[in-house]
């Protein structure tokens, strides 16, 4: 929470500032190109005009990125466990996870709409893939990284595998683990927009913003573009907001990278 | 029942150098045996084939006849940091060594009770491990210790990093335990006058590979309290006990 003036007024100053270069870049383009750039009431005037469909869109969108980023949480943080239990194993399967890391989702889109069909199912998955990486490789990085002395602690105390895990190896991984899901949580809304845009569907009222992309673009509504990019920006933010707060829940009163309370 | 018995134990890692050479050497039950020694003389190392996390390379290491690992005697271990778990409650963090034991929830609340009492540390049950000092942080761990009630209990320079009127108080307060509980101790420091205080035995370790060097008997009467310290007889015997280690040192 900011307490001071200052750190209330100064992103305020800097928003509006560049509130006044947008306008100022605007008047600035001949009269011809205008166009390219809309005002900031110009887009906002695009969102009363389309505000229904872009409010349907994103909760369309919004379902698709929750679903494929718990989908991706849960499955990353199974593999993490499995990965994290012996070198031999990392060296196993990091090749392959890098490929699929590496595979241009663009291009894997239209064979993935020709395995499960176009829509939801689709999103989902693409969703899936762009947020599995980081999880994957965050949470195993935490669940490896355990103080070596408190492992002997419980070698000592005779303490069975399981015990080890989920008393000491997950808890101690919770703040990699954290920051995994804080990335995938900015990339869970990009990658159901890329994912409808490439394999969505408008059939059953099923478009999401994605889609809506296409259609405004195809339309030259470039103000509308604007605001499904001002949506889809505040839909992460809406993801991230609810991982900080996660995070605050199950860090604050013990991790370092909380404020110590007073003592 | 809580004797540990060393014969001619030998320790190396893998194929490198002798850690510990021929090591042969009796605890009686209620013994507080200290092990001083230069650097590099293997003191750490003894207090880990005690405790079974490392074994032996030759020769025997048993508890009251059995092997280390599977005696029935509880043996704890306070490690040179506090070792704490930063997410669990000071509360929490004691009970860890029952809860790990699956000890029914009324006895584990017991004794967990009883050991935070034992380390005066009831006014910062519900503290996390950040919330504390560098003493309080020692006395969870050794809170944590006494738990299980252990018949051994292994201490590797538990107080190195505290400042003086901290340890000399931390001290007392380990003798004042011992008195009422009876585990036998193995106290790594290396601090003379801290192993004269504590201690009934020590026992010298010389370096490469490390073996007993020599044992001095320290016949001070318990309780010992803050007042040893001024007496002639302790004072006389650090003077000693450092002259001799000096010597181990320096013929190396």
């Amino acid at each position: 929470m900011p307490r001071r003036p200052l750190s209330l007024l100064l992103p305020a100053a800097i928003g509006a500032l560049m509130v006044a270069l947008w306008y100022g870049v605007h008047a600035w383009l001949s009269e011809d190109q205008r166009f390219l750039l809309p005002t900031p009431d110009a887009v906002l005037t695009a969102f009363r005009e389309h505000g229904p469909e872009l409010a349907h869109a994103t909760l369309n969108t919004a379902e698709g990125a929750l679903l494929g980023w718990l989908l991706a949480v849960a499955a990353g943080f199974v593999l993490a466990v499995g990965l994290s239990l012996s070198p031999l194993v990392r060296l196993s399967f990091y090749p392959y996870l890098m490929i699929l890391q590496m595979t241009p989702i663009v291009v894997f889109a239209p064979i993935l709409v020709l395995w499960v069909g176009p829509g939801l199912r689709s999103v989902v998955i693409i969703t899936f893939l762009i947020c599995f990486f980081p999880l994957v490789v965050n949470t195993t990085q935490g669940l490896i990284s355990t103080d070596r002395n408190l492992v002997e602690l419980f070698r000592l105390y005779r303490a069975g595998r399981l015990q080890e895990l989920w008393r000491l190896r997950v808890p101690a991984a919770l703040p990699y683990f954290f920051t995994g899901l804080r990335i995938a949580a900015t990339l869970a809304p990009i990658g159901a927009l890329v994912g409808d845009y490439t394999a969505g569907s408008s059939a059953g009222d099923g478009g999401g913003l994605g889609f809506q992309t296409l259609i405004y673009s195809s339309q030259a509504k470039y103000p509308a573009l604007f605001a499904t990019a001002a949506v889809t920006c505040a839909l992460g933010f809406v993801f991230v907001a609810v991982v900080v707060a996660l995070s605050w829940a199950a860090l604050h009163r013990w991790h370092d990278s909380y404020e110590r309370p007073d003592v | 029942m809580s004797t540990v018995e060393f014969r001619e134990v030998g320790k190396r890692f893998g194929d490198g150098p002798l850690i510990l050479d021929r090591i042969t050497l009796a605890s009686e039950p209620g013994d507080f045996i200290s092990i001083i020694g230069p650097s590099g003389c293997g003191k750490s190392t003894l207090l880990r084939l005690v405790a079974g996390l490392s074994p032996v390379s030759t020769g025997a290491l048993t508890f009251g006849g059995r092997p280390p690992g599977s005696a029935a005697t509880e043996v704890a271990f306070v490690f040179q940091e506090p070792t704490l778990l930063p997410w669990l409650t000071v509360d929490d963090n004691v009970e860890l060594p029952a809860r790990l034991r699956r000890l029914p929830p009324g006895e584990r609340a017991e004794r967990r009770r009883k050991a935070v009492a034992l380390a005066g540390l009831d006014d910062r049950a519900s503290f996390y491990p950040r919330q504390l000092s560098g003493g309080q942080k020692m006395r969870v761990s050794l809170a944590r210790a006494l738990t299980l009630s252990p018949g051994v209990l292994l201490l590797d320079e538990p107080f190195g990093a505290l400042d003086e009127m901290t340890r000399e108080r931390l001290n007392e307060e380990l003798l004042a335990i011992q008195r009422e509980q009876r585990w036998t101790a193995f106290f790594v420091t290396h601090s003379v006058a801290e192993a004269v205080f504590l201690s009934n035995r020590i026992v010298v370790l010389a370096p490469k590979p490390g073996r007993i060097h020599s044992e001095v008997r320290v016949d001070l009467p318990y309780p010992r309290t803050a007042e040893t310290r001024f007496s002639r007889d302790y004072q006389d015997l650090v003077a000693g006990t450092s002259r001799l280690l000096r010597s181990v040192a320096a013929s190396h």
